[in-house]
Parts: structure tokens; sequence; C-alpha cells
């Protein structure tokens, strides 16, 4: 069945791959990851104070976003960012947003809805007996939570903000619908090149397959680490 | 900002000549809905089976259950498309292969299929949760009162598992509708590669993409309101009424 099969290309493509490719995939993972959980915090901080438009705003956009398909706000902001841009900074003409910023953006703002659930959890499962302590020692609002409550949710949803961040790098595949050249991007112009879509996409398939099925075993193992205390 | 915003747009023909723009973003919609409903089945036909594969006493049965989930779990989406739509009809014998590439609405098999695999793993394992959230104490009793593991599913843990997950298999079935949009890839013409072509036949791009985006908040809201009066209706009493928050999209 394999007998007409090239499984060359992947060799004869591996720096494309793997540096073009593999490289794009990781850093905006890796990029949208962090920004995401820094949004994602200040979402669910205004979710739960005190302040009736902070608290509707936040649930707003985190609804919004997890009502809508990630390809449809994908190209939401590519065409939106650059008419931002020019509104920010006040010039005639759009702004030429490069490709893997507006992925990134794109990436952090979706994601933020996602990590914001997370992290409202965490923030929730703090016992409020500790903020009121905290209050009555005479600690103001952010070194609360900036000493006492964010530090233990961060602790105890690790393992989750993992997984979604392993979501989130299985999901980056999608800027395919910007032409871009993130992994699967380069698999796909390989194949598309040397009509070899078979052992390139198969190859794709397994390179995600390890990548994501590796790390989830590891947050497997920080779970159970953690658990146990 | 210099964008001409222009709403009239959405009640001028088509340059595809089927209508108009607005009529081409609802038959959108109902693709999407369409495959969305298809790819459920197979999500909760397979993954009903497969959850309770990983809960039976069978180490093999364990085994090839927690296999069909990695397998679907760590691959994204978009490359588990490409693996039905291009690889597949390759690798089967070549006249199976010709007609399987020649199937008018390819596409949409492809997004049923590839959409509804994907799903099922998740089905699969909020049921392997929900069976594992039921006290041991109940498969003991159906063992002691000579029941066999098949009667003991489908009297005893089915039923309740089945009441039990609801909620969260409501947010799998609003995962689902949103994941058929990555079927555009493959050519699939629903809502979200609709709002797409009118932007490009007719540049107006955030017509297109508010309406589409109007059209996910009232199908996702229609859905959610149907699930919530269906979910009172069979909620078991004395058990809470939602679960743990599903952080799955």
């Amino acid at each position: 069945m394999f007998s007409n099969f090239d499984f060359d290309v992947i060799a004869r493509s591996w720096p494309y791959l793997f540096k073009d490719g593999m490289s794009f995939t990781l850093m905006l993972t890796g990029l949208a990851t962090g920004a995401g959980i820094v949004l994602g915090t200040l979402l669910a901080l205004m979710r739960l104070s005190k302040f009736v438009v902070l608290q509707k705003f936040a649930a707003t956009y985190v609804n919004i976003i997890r009502s809508l398909p990630l390809v449809l706000v994908i190209f939401w902001f590519y065409f939106l960012l650059p008419y931002i841009g020019q509104w920010a900074l006040g010039s005639e003409r759009p702004m030429a947003v490069g490709a893997f910023m507006s992925a990134l953006v794109t990436f952090s703002m979706f994601e933020a809805a996602y990590f914001s659930e997370i992290m409202r959890a965490g923030i929730q499962a703090v016992p409020r007996g500790q903020f009121a302590a905290a209050q009555a020692l005479g600690m103001r609002y952010h070194q609360v939570m900036g000493h006492i409550v964010l530090p233990q949710a961060f602790r105890a949803m690790t393992p989750l903000l993992l997984t979604q961040s392993i979501i989130l790098f299985q999901d980056t595949s999608l800027v395919y619908v910007l032409s871009l050249t993130d992994f699967l991007g380069a698999a796909s112009k390989v194949a598309q090149r040397d009509g070899r879509l078979v052992e390139m996409y198969i190859f794709a398939a397994l390179v995600y397959f390890v990548i994501s099925f590796g790390a989830s075993m590891l947050v497997k193992r920080l779970q159970a680490k953690i658990a146990v205390r | 900002m210099n964008y001409k915003w222009n709403w009239g747009i959405l009640f001028e023909v088509s340059p595809e000549g089927k209508g108009t723009y607005l009529e081409l973003l609802l038959s959108g919609l109902m693709w999407t809905l369409t495959t969305a409903f298809f790819a459920w089945l197979i999500a909760l036909l397979l993954g009903v089976t497969i959850g309770v594969l990983r809960t039976l006493p069978s180490r093999a049965g364990r085994l090839v259950g927690n296999t069909y989930v990695e397998f679907f779990r760590n691959i994204p989406l978009l490359v588990q498309l490409f693996l039905w739509y291009f690889v597949l009809p390759e690798l089967v014998p070549e006249r199976f292969g010709d007609w399987l590439k020649q199937l008018p609405n390819a596409a949409f098999y492809n997004g049923v299929l590839g959409v509804g695999l994907f799903m099922s793993a998740r089905v699969a394992e909020q049921v392997r949760t929900g069976i594992e959230s039921l006290p041991v104490g109940q498969r003991m009793a159906s063992t002691a009162l000579g029941m066999t593991t098949a009667q003991t599913y489908r009297y005893v843990l089915m039923p309740m598992v089945f009441r039990i997950i609801f909620p969260p298999l409501t947010s799998e079935l609003l995962n689902t509708i949103k994941n058929t949009s990555v079927a555009l890839t493959i050519g699939l013409m629903e809502l979200t590669a609709r709002a797409r072509s009118m932007q490009e036949f007719s540049f107006q791009v955030f017509e297109a993409f508010t309406v589409a985006t109007l059209l996910y908040l009232v199908t996702n809201m229609i859905v959610t309101i149907l699930m919530r009066r269906l979910e009172k209706s069979i909620a078991v009493p004395g058990y809470l009424g939602t679960s743990a928050t599903v952080v799955v999209h």
C-alpha cells in the first residue's frame, strides 16, 4: 500500500517544516498563552469585581467570544486590526498589520475568554475568609489579590491552564485560513508543491499527536504532584 | 475610519446568481446546522459506545477506548479533516477511492464524518467521567442482584449518567456547531465560508462578518435555551443542576 509513497519528501523539507513552520507555531502558542493568561486574569478580576460595569463588560466579552467559532474570529481580527491601528494612531490609511502580529492578537484575545473562565474558577476556589482576613490586616485590593489570592489560584489552576494551552497549540493550525506558514501551513505548501498530500498530512498529524500527547502526559504527572500534598 | 458601511448590500443580488447576499448567508447557516446535526449524531453514538468501553472491566476494551480518545484528542481538527478528505481516498482500494473523490457534496460528508469523530472523543470523555462519578456501590449492588454487566449498564448506570452529563453535553453540542466552521477549509459552504465569500465578492467585510456573528449568537442562544428547558425536566432530584464547568471549545 505504501509502495508508491515518497517519504523522502519529509527529509527533504525538514528544515522548512521545523525551522519555519514549527517555530512559528510554537512562538505563536507561547506568546498567545502568556498574553491570553494575563488578559484572562484581568477579565476574571473584572468579572468578580464590585463594579457592575466591569462585570457586565467582562461577562459579555467572554460569552460572545465563546459563542463564536475561532475561524470567524480569525477573519474578524484579520480585517479589523488595520482599522483599529489606524484609529489608535490617528493615521490616514489603515495600518499594515503583519500576519504574525494579526494571528498573535487574535489568539490572545480569543483564548483570554477561555483562560478567564479557568482563572475565575481558581479565584473563587480560594476561601472567602482569606480575603477578609487580608483586608482585616489592612491590605489593599491589589495586595490581597497579588500576594494572597492570585498565587493560590494560579497554583491550583496550573494543570487546567496548561491543558488549555495544548488546545491552543492545536488551534494555531487554523491560521491555515490566512495562508500563514505555521507547521501545518508549511506541510501543506510542500504537499501541494510536490504533490505529496498523503505523506505530508500523515506526517503532520503524527507530529501534532506526539507533541500534544507528550505534553498532556506531562500535565497529568504535574497534576498528580500538585494533588498530593 | 474610512470604511464605507453599506448595509443595503445584504439585499443586493450576489454574483453567484442564487439570491441576495443575505439569502446566501442564511443558506450557509443551514449548512452549518445540517452538518452539525449529523456530526452530533455520530458523536453521540460513537461517544457513548467508547465512553462505556472505557469503564468496562475488560482490559482490552479500556485500551481500545483510551487509544481512540487519545488519537482524536491530540490531532487538530483541521488536520483530521485533511486526513479524511485528502488522505483516506488514497489509502483505500483505487476504485473505492475514485468513487470517494467524485462523490457530490464530498465536503459535506467529510465535514460530518470529521467533526463527528472529533467530537465523539470529547463525548466519550464526558460519558466516562459521568459513569465514574457514580458511587461504586451501584455497580456492586447490581452485581449482587445477579445482573449481568450489560444489564447493569442498561438499567442502573446509563439512565443516571445521561441525566448527569446533560449540561456538559450541551456545551459539546455548541462546540459541534462552532467546529463545523473548520470544514470551510475543505470547501464546505457553511456560514463562515459564506461570510468570507461575501467579503470577497462585495468588499463589504464588516457587514458580512457582523451578520454571521449575529447568526452564530442567535443559534447559540436558541440551543442553550432549549437545552436548559430539557435539562430541568430530566434533572435528577437531589443532584446539583450544573456540573463542573467544562473549558473546551
